[in-house]
């Protein structure tokens, strides 16, 4: 019972959290599903698409209604993200994970300063 | 083309890490592109979607979806759009850059530590 009041609590807050940042929200789905219900890795990874569906469904479509969606770019982002799935998915299986997980931990860092530098600027 | 090395990387890194296209399409539309926060995120949202319909497409295939949890989940996450999107209507750009740093940073540290 409590881990399904949990679930459904982690589940509004990973799509408040895609609707705020326009993630995808599976930044919680995953644990969630795999810790909360018990999924697999692996099931619970592919789980989250599913649940990301509605989840950025709904958002984009409230973002189209207030006029921030550009369409064009939209679309080709997410159809060269599907190529770039495909390649990951192969590099995953052929490289040490552990190096590569740090240096893009590391990426993100310096990302997540440029941004909050960026916006104190201004 | 830049769009397209964009999305390329946001799949590319998504798939090797488990994280989704979100942290690396947003910060490269606004960086690199020059976006305003609001429509780099609406703009992510979508390709998003597209990007998670090709993968449910590639496990469904395999067997590997739970259609139960997954509206146990996205159903309260759907809502959760909901009120994400209008709360962010009403932030600045600036305070959404910042909150969003902040997003970031703590996904460094999950992958990180």
């Amino acid at each position: 019972m409590w881990t399904i009041v949990l679930a459904v609590a982690l589940g509004l807050v990973a799509g408040m959290l895609s609707g705020l940042f326009g993630v995808g929200g599976g930044i919680l789905f995953v644990p969630t599903l795999t810790l909360g219900l018990g999924l697999t890795q692996l099931h619970g990874e592919a789980t989250s698409l599913l649940a990301i569906v509605p989840t950025v469904a709904v958002g984009t479509w409230r973002q189209q209604r207030y006029g921030n969606v550009r369409w064009r770019p939209s679309i080709v982002l997410g159809l060269a993200g599907i190529a770039g799935v495909v390649g990951g998915g192969f590099v995953a299986e052929a490289l040490p994970e552990h190096a590569l997980r740090r240096l893009f931990g590391l990426l993100l860092l310096l990302t997540a300063a440029q941004v909050g530098w960026r916006a104190r600027k201004r | 083309m830049r769009l397209a090395l964009i999305g390329l990387a946001a799949g590319f890194f998504g798939a090797l890490f488990g994280v989704g296209g979100g942290v690396i399409m947003v910060p490269l539309l606004i960086i690199a592109l020059g976006f305003d926060e609001r429509p780099a995120m609406a703009t992510s949202l979508g390709a998003i979607g597209l990007i998670a319909l090709e993968g449910i497409v590639f496990y469904g295939a395999h067997g590997q979806l739970k259609p139960g949890a997954a509206a146990l989940v996205g159903i309260p996450g759907a809502v959760g759009a909901l009120a994400g999107t209008t709360l962010q209507q009403r932030l600045q750009n600036r305070t959404l850059s910042i909150l969003f740093a902040a997003l970031l940073l703590a996904v460094a540290v999950k992958l990180l530590v």
